[in-house]
């Protein structure tokens, strides 16, 4: 690991010096500072910041501190009543070791699982722009499906962010608020930068606003648990005389962002609650993918998964 | 810097590099905490961090001065008795770990914290399924999984 110097943040305006880099929980940054992907020259530890509260908002939402750990996040009872996908997508993250480190700011900012990325002695656009993208020919089974590029097609690992977006969620920076949709970018021909946040911008705090429906997440991974999603599925519906009155969905690990499927949700609006609908919604959405050879499977995967998990939601 | 592992306030004189997991057994002498991996994957590395469970080898020992660290140099808990009761375990390896993420579980089971397995209270508490999902974070090797999960619901129930 390249040296360092370490300092605690004193206050939440954001900044940082060129080189140096926020340190939350650590699980990701430290991991990518062994593996030699992430080489800052400071870190600025922003546990101390006091952002590790979850607080109501008027008409039912919430503000989540960016410090908050998952664990804590997942257990919170207001989360649990009135947000359940959220506290599922964090369940099914991780370990309980490293959700009672992970913090909410960083969860979001994790980086791509993608093997050529996490091996810095790989040419791979992402950690060193230019040098090419070797999973197009080579491991790309858990890769994306939607939203990439012919210069990167990694996926955004986080359970926790695919729930957001559906949640319609809202970060606030040092400098700005967003939706956390907005907050990640497609890689383009610049797949060096995950979101748009600029250097030494600080996430402070992520809002909830109120959710009048039930909602419900959904996890595909190689083994039962302590694995990455190869698909995801956030959802909320509501449902009257039979028909989808209201509808989020949000699926993970198929595209460089959670993936709100706004195309899936317009053509479900109106509609008969029935498996033929979600169908039909799932397959409009999935005509703009992309798939390699190897990750073709998560078309019927996503689709399946739009499918029973509105069955399930709604009937 | 210091730190204060089971009850002993240590001074150290480390490089900001230094993971937990690297101060407690390079620099403090305590070798129970394991290094299986050293990226999170396989929880050898379990220590209780201010009472919570986390892999000390993510962890850098310099943003840790002062919080009471747990190694299982420092436990003594029924969870001990049944790993011994059960033979809950082969090579040995990843015990520590498998103690210390027991112990750490058994606390958030205790706060009614849920799993993806279940919502947390009700019967089904502490059913096989919920144990290993729970004590998903530690890998074994010798695959001695099986005799774990009785020496934790025996605990769980003292
Ligand atoms: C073995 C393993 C398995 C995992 N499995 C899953 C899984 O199944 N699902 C899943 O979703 N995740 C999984 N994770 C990833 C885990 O959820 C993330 O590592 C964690 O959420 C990152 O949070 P952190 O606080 O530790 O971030 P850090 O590692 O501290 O930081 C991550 C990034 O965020 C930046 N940052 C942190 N806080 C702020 C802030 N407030 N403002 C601006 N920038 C900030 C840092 O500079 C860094 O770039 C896994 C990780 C491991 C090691
Ligand atoms: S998919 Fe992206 S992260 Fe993976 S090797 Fe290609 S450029 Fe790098
Ligand atoms: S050594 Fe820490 S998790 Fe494997
Ligand atoms: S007992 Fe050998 S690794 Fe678990």
């Amino acid at each position: 690991m390249k040296t360092f110097t370490y300092r605690t943040a004193t206050d939440t305006a954001g900044g940082l010096e060129p080189g140096a880099a926020f340190l939350a929980g650590g699980t990701n940054l430290v991991d990518l500072m062994k593996l030699g992907v992430a080489t800052p020259d400071v870190l600025v530890d922003v546990t101390r910041l006091g952002l590790d509260e979850v607080t109501s908002l008027e008409g039912g939402g919430l503000r989540i501190g960016a410090g908050v750990r998952n664990s804590d996040l997942a257990a919170h009872p207001a989360v649990r009543r009135d947000f359940p996908v959220l506290s599922q997508g964090l369940l099914a993250g991780a370990s309980g070791q490293l959700r009672n480190m992970a913090t909410t700011g960083g969860n979001l900012l994790q980086r791509t699982r993608c093997r050529y990325f996490m091996d810095a002695t790989k040419p791979c656009n992402k950690h060193a722009p230019g040098t090419g993208c070797p999973a197009r020919q080579g491991d790309h089974r858990n890769l994306a499906i939607l939203g990439g590029s012919e210069h990167c097609i990694a996926t955004h690992p986080s359970d926790m962010a695919v729930a957001l977006v559906a949640l319609d969620a809202v970060v606030n920076t040092s400098q700005r608020s967003l939706p956390v949709s907005d907050l990640y970018r497609l890689p383009g021909d610049d797949p060096s930068r995950d979101t748009i946040l600029d250097h030494g911008e600080l996430i402070t705090s992520v809002d909830l606003p109120a959710l009048a429906m039930p909602s419900t997440y959904r996890k595909v991974r190689d083994r039962a648990s302590y694995a990455f999603a190869v698909s995801s599925i956030a959802a909320a519906a509501k449902v009257a005389d039979g028909r989808v009155t209201d509808v989020r969905l949000a699926f993970g690990a198929v595209a460089p962002k959670p993936w709100r499927a706004l195309i899936a949700e317009e053509a479900l609006r109106g509609k008969p609650a029935t498996r033929e609908s979600f169908l039909a919604a799932a397959d409009a959405e999935l005509a703009a993918a992309e798939p390699l050879k190897d990750n073709a499977f998560k078309i019927p995967l996503v689709r399946n998964l739009v499918a029973s998990v509105l069955e399930g939601l709604t009937s | 810097m210091i730190l204060v592992v089971n009850g002993v306030e240590h001074e150290l004189d480390l490089d900001p590099r230094t993971t937990l997991l690297d101060a407690l057994r390079e620099h403090i002498g305590l070798t129970g905490a394991k290094k299986g991996c050293d990226h999170g994957q396989c929880g050898a590395c379990t220590v209780l961090l201010d009472g919570r469970r986390v892999n000390s080898c993510l962890i850098l020992a310099v943003t840790q001065q002062g919080t009471p660290i747990t190694t299982i140099e420092g436990i003594d808990h029924p969870v001990q008795r049944g790993f011994l009761e059960h033979d809950g375990f082969q090579c040995g390896y990843c015990t520590p770990g498998q103690i210390c993420s027991a112990v750490g579980m058994l606390d958030e089971v205790a706060q009614g914290w849920p799993s993806a397995v279940t919502d947390g209270g009700g019967d089904d508490l502490l059913s096989d399924a919920e144990v290993r999902e729970r004590m998903s974070g530690n890998l074994c090797r010798c695959g001695a999984y099986a005799n774990m999960v009785p020496a934790i619901k025996e605990a769980a129930a003292q």
